[in-house]
Formats: structure tokens, C-alpha cells, sequence
């Protein structure tokens, strides 16, 4: 538990540094911000355009799609902010930095999560949080503590989930020396798909999403037991209140690939 | 002209080198494409009212978008991009060609070779099996072909208008991503523009950006008869004559104040 405790802190105290730093240049972040903030509103626009024209899709309404919408946003550029270390690692692995982290006395996988904290990824995450607030308010859910407590382990979840994903994109580059860019077809393809219910997409993408890459499972499932919505799929509720944890374990797994990762590594600089 | 068709030649030769980062596009593209035609398929199954748009029409839309995603002028040139904050953007000063027309020509690569890698396999693939319509008819192809390099000109016309705009913020990041974003959305890149509300159509109809996606693809697909097409390409031609004009004036001006630090 004190280690725990101790590496938190200094994982604190890392953000703390980045964030000092990032705000020398605070033209430059704001702008970033409203960039960001303006890119991926366009993704909800786009939903708001077709709800525009059409009542809704497989049975589910407009604030129902924007709280999906919403619940996978905040989780992803929850991710996103905290992960720009691993985004980096390739290019430390081609220099031979990535052998400074391994002569401290930390864990590799905790100095690369303190490596930066992304503000300017800040845009994301109030847009998505704006949308989710908004939909919480119209859904007609009585937010009970349970529900939110629920909503918040959600939330947490599809972050962890991501941050594997993340996780597994760096550790690949042990073997491939490369960041393989497909990867990223996978989280922001996940991003963009999961804003829509799971039953819309034919059984092969859906088993994709909910058993390669589990994106689906920890976003849909709890997202129907917040919502009390019949599930077409037919899950039982207790699994739809327990899919979050699956993000935890998803991410639990890639650490320990990382681990095999770290020791399979040599370094190529003399 | 010559100098200029060099300079275009020999940035497309660059350009069509990157095969591996073609076939991660393309998987890319690929993998959304799915997902926009699957999102399209559970709208129409549950849409009570009729829709300005055929599916089928959607959904060719939908693949000739991914396609031809590459002619969206959706980002500044990258090499600009180094020379403005390195400095040697000075070296370009020095050329003995019109440096507007040098962009230009360099956009022109910038927007086709890329485009090209990707454009072919895609459309066999969804052509044979994916849902990609062939055009409406031998008019409707032939439209489609000359509101295509309309859409081109106009592109590279925006291209280098937002390359321009790096001779201010240098980093140039944060308004070109905006602009990319309006892009993306007034183009109808993202959502056909039929969809959009009745009383915005007027003003997307106005605007220079239906241009560069909705006016060529639904030539394509007959959504807009061929004989329009003079009307569709002098918007064209009247908005990439207006904005290579402030594109140029532009430049004048911030050439003239481009200050190069170091010596």
C-alpha cells in the first residue's frame, strides 16, 4: 500500500511539473483547446444533423445516443490526457532514451504515464463532458447515488480500456520498432463506432467490439443499465453493471505484455 | 510553365513513394467506411419519413468520401510548414519562379499522388462487393470527371491559403485546424449536405466548400442532373478565382513582413 501511495504521488507530482510547463504558452493552449474543442464537436454535429432528419436509430432517441456519445468521449480524452509518453515511446526507443527510464528506480510503465499530461487535449474532454451533461439531463433518469456511482465506474472503465489499448500500441513497438499506425484505426475507430448503439452493426464488427477489443462491452452494457433500456442483445443486468471491470482487467493485461515487452528489450545504442 | 509542371512532377514522384503509409490509409479508410454505411443502414431501417437521398446514394457517397478523402484540403503542406519555421523560407524568395504558383503546384501534387494510392484499390473493392454504385449514367460520369477537377483546382486554392496563414502564427496549428474542421462539415465530407436542415441550404449552396465534395459526388450519382453542371462549375471557377486572389494578396502582405531570425 505505501508503495502505492509513494508512486502515486510522484505520478502527481509529474503532472503537476507538465502542467506548469505547458502553461508558459498559454495563447498556444488556448487555441489548441478551442481547435480541439471545435474538431470533435464536428463528430456530435453530425449526429445532430441526422437526428435532424431522423427520429432515431434501433429504437434509441437523441439524448440516449449523445449520453453514449458522451460517456466515450470523456473516457477516450481521459486516456488521451495521460498517455503521451506511450504516444512518444517509439521515437525513445529509436533514440536510446528509453534506456534513462530504465536506470531509475521506477517502474518504466509509471515514468512513461507521468511523461506529460496533454492540456491541450482539454478541448475533448469538455466537449464531451458539455454533451454528457446535457444528455444526463434529458434522459428523464432519476440520478440516483448508485446511478452515478455507476456512471462514474463506467466512465472509468472505457478509460482504462483505452489506456490499454494505448499501452498495447507502445509495448508493439518492443518487436516492430515502429508505432503502427493501424492501431490507431482501432481506438478512434472504437471512439467513432461506439457512439452508436451496438445492435446497429452486423454480428462480425460487433463480436469485434465486444470480444477482440472490448470497446463495446464497457461502454453499451453499462450504459443500458444506466438508462433501465431493454437490452435487443439480451445481456442480463448484473453483467451490464459489471462490464466496466473488464476495462480494468483489459488494462491489467497490457501491463503485464508490457512487462514482457521491457524484458525482452535490448538497447540498440552503445 | 514548364517550371511549374517540373515542380509538380517532381513532388508527385516524392509523394507516390509512400506505399506503406498508402496501405495504413487505406485500412483505415476501409475500417470507417464500414461503420458510416452500417450507421446510414440503422437510420434508413428506422426511418419513418421519407429522405431527401436514396441509401444506395448514400452510401456510394459514403465510399466515394473515403476514396477521395485524400483531395480534401484538410491539412497545410508539411514541407511549407519546416521551411516557415526553420526559416529557409527565405531560400524561396530567391526562386526565379512566382511563388504563389510555386505552392500552388506543390499543393497540386500534395492533393493527387497521395489521393491516387489509395483511390484505386478502394474503388475496385467497393465497387465489386461493398456497395460503390457505378455513376448514373454516361452524363453523369462525364460531369462527374469535370466537376472532379473543378473540386481539385478549388482544394489547392484553400491549401495554400491556409499555408499562407503560416507566415503569421508559424506554428500554425490552432487556426488551421479550425478551418479544417469547417472543412470537413460545410463540404459534405462529414454528412451529406441534403440532411442538413431546409433553411440551411441556401447558405451551404453559397458557400465555396460544397465544391470540393458534394457538387462532384452527386453528379456521380444523378442526385444533381448533368445538365447543372455549367452552373456547378462556375461557382466553382468564381471561388477559386476569389480565393487564389486573396491568397496572393495575402502573401504579399505577409511576405513583406516576414522577418527570418538568425543569420
Amino acid at each position: 500500500m505505501k508503495r502505492f501511495l509513494d508512486a502515486f504521488r510522484l505520478l502527481v507530482r509529474y503532472q503537476g511539473i507538465s502542467i506548469r510547463g505547458q502553461m508558459q504558452y498559454k495563447a498556444s493552449f488556448l487555441l489548441m483547446s478551442a481547435g480541439t474543442f471545435l474538431i470533435t464537436g464536428v463528430e456530435f454535429l453530425a449526429i445532430l444533423v441526422l437526428f435532424g432528419r431522423f427520429d432515431a436509430i434501433a429504437g434509441w432517441r437523441l439524448p440516449e445516443v449523445a449520453f453514449l456519445y458522451g460517456l466515450v468521449n470523456v473516457a477516450f480524452s481521459l486516456a488521451d490526457t495521460f498517455s503521451r509518453g506511450f504516444c512518444v515511446f517509439a521515437g525513445m526507443l529509436k533514440s536510446g532514451d528509453f534506456d534513462r527510464l530504465l536506470l531509475r528506480p521506477r517502474s518504466t510503465a509509471l515514468q512513461l504515464a507521468g511523461q506529460e499530461l496533454t492540456m491541450r487535449r482539454a478541448g475533448r474532454l469538455t466537449q464531451g463532458l458539455a454533451v454528457l451533461l446535457w444528455s444526463a439531463a434529458n434522459l428523464g433518469v432519476a440520478w440516483s447515488l448508485g446511478k452515478t456511482a455507476l456512471l462514474l465506474l463506467a466512465i472509468l472503465g472505457c478509460c482504462s480500456l483505452f489506456y490499454g489499448i494505448f499501452v498495447l500500441q507502445a509495448t508493439l513497438a518492443f518487436w516492430t520498432t515502429e508505432t503502427l499506425e493501424i492501431v490507431n484505426c482501432v481506438s478512434y475507430g472504437g471512439v467513432f463506432a461506439m457512439q452508436y448503439p451496438l445492435p446497429i452493426y452486423q454480428a462480425w464488427f460487433r463480436r469485434f467490439l465486444t470480444f477482440v477489443v472490448p470497446i463495446g462491452t464497457v461502454a453499451y452494457f453499462p450504459a443500458l443499465a444506466l438508462m433501465g433500456k431493454a437490452d435487443p442483445l439480451g445481456s442480463p443486468l448484473a453483467f451490464q453493471v459489471c462490464a466496466p471491470l473488464i476495462g480494468a482487467a483489459f488494462l491489467a493485461m497490457a501491463l503485464q505484455v508490457w512487462k514482457l515487452g521491457v524484458r525482452r528489450y535490448q538497447s540498440a545504442g552503445g | 510553365m514548364g517550371a511549374y509542371s517540373a515542380i509538380w512532377t517532381a513532388r508527385f514522384r516524392t509523394l507516390i513513394q509512400y506505399r506503406a503509409a498508402a496501405f495504413g490509409g487505406l485500412v483505415t479508410q476501409f475500417f470507417f467506411g464500414f461503420i458510416y454505411v452500417m450507421v446510414y443502414e440503422a437510420f434508413y431501417a428506422s426511418a419513418t419519413t421519407g429522405q431527401p437521398i436514396a441509401l444506395s446514394h448514400v452510401i456510394t457517397l459514403v465510399w466515394l468520401g473515403q476514396a477521395l478523402l485524400g483531395m480534401l484540403p484538410w491539412n497545410v503542406d508539411p514541407e511549407v510548414k519546416a521551411m516557415v519555421r526553420s526559416g529557409s523560407v527565405s531560400y524561396e524568395l530567391l526562386r526565379p519562379v512566382d511563388l504563389y504558383g510555386f505552392w500552388y503546384a506543390r499543393a497540386l501534387a500534395q492533393r493527387t499522388a497521395p489521393t491516387l494510392l489509395r483511390a484505386v484499390p478502394l474503388v475496385i473493392v467497393c465497387g465489386l462487393f461493398f456497395g460503390l454504385r457505378p455513376p448514373a449514367s454516361a452524363a453523369s460520369a462525364g460531369a462527374f470527371a469535370a466537376a472532379l477537377l473543378g473540386s481539385l483546382l478549388l482544394g489547392c486554392a484553400i491549401t495554400v491559403l491556409f499555408d499562407v496563414t503560416l507566415l503569421w502564427t508559424v506554428s500554425g496549428e490552432g487556426i488551421v485546424s479550425i478551418a479544417t474542421s469547417l472543412v470537413v462539415v460545410l463540404s459534405g465530407m462529414n454528412v451529406p449536405l441534403p440532411f442538413f436542415p431546409d433553411w440551411l441550404q441556401p447558405v451551404l449552396r453559397a458557400l465555396p466548400f460544397r465544391g470540393l465534395i458534394d457538387t462532384p459526388f452527386r453528379l456521380y450519382t444523378g442526385d444533381i442532373p448533368p445538365s447543372d453542371l455549367p452552373w456547378m462549375l462556375l461557382h466553382q471557377a468564381a471561388w477559386t478565382a476569389l480565393l487564389v486572389v486573396a491568397g496572393r494578396l495575402l502573401m504579399k502582405r505577409g511576405l513583406r513582413r516576414l522577418s527570418v531570425q538568425g543569420g
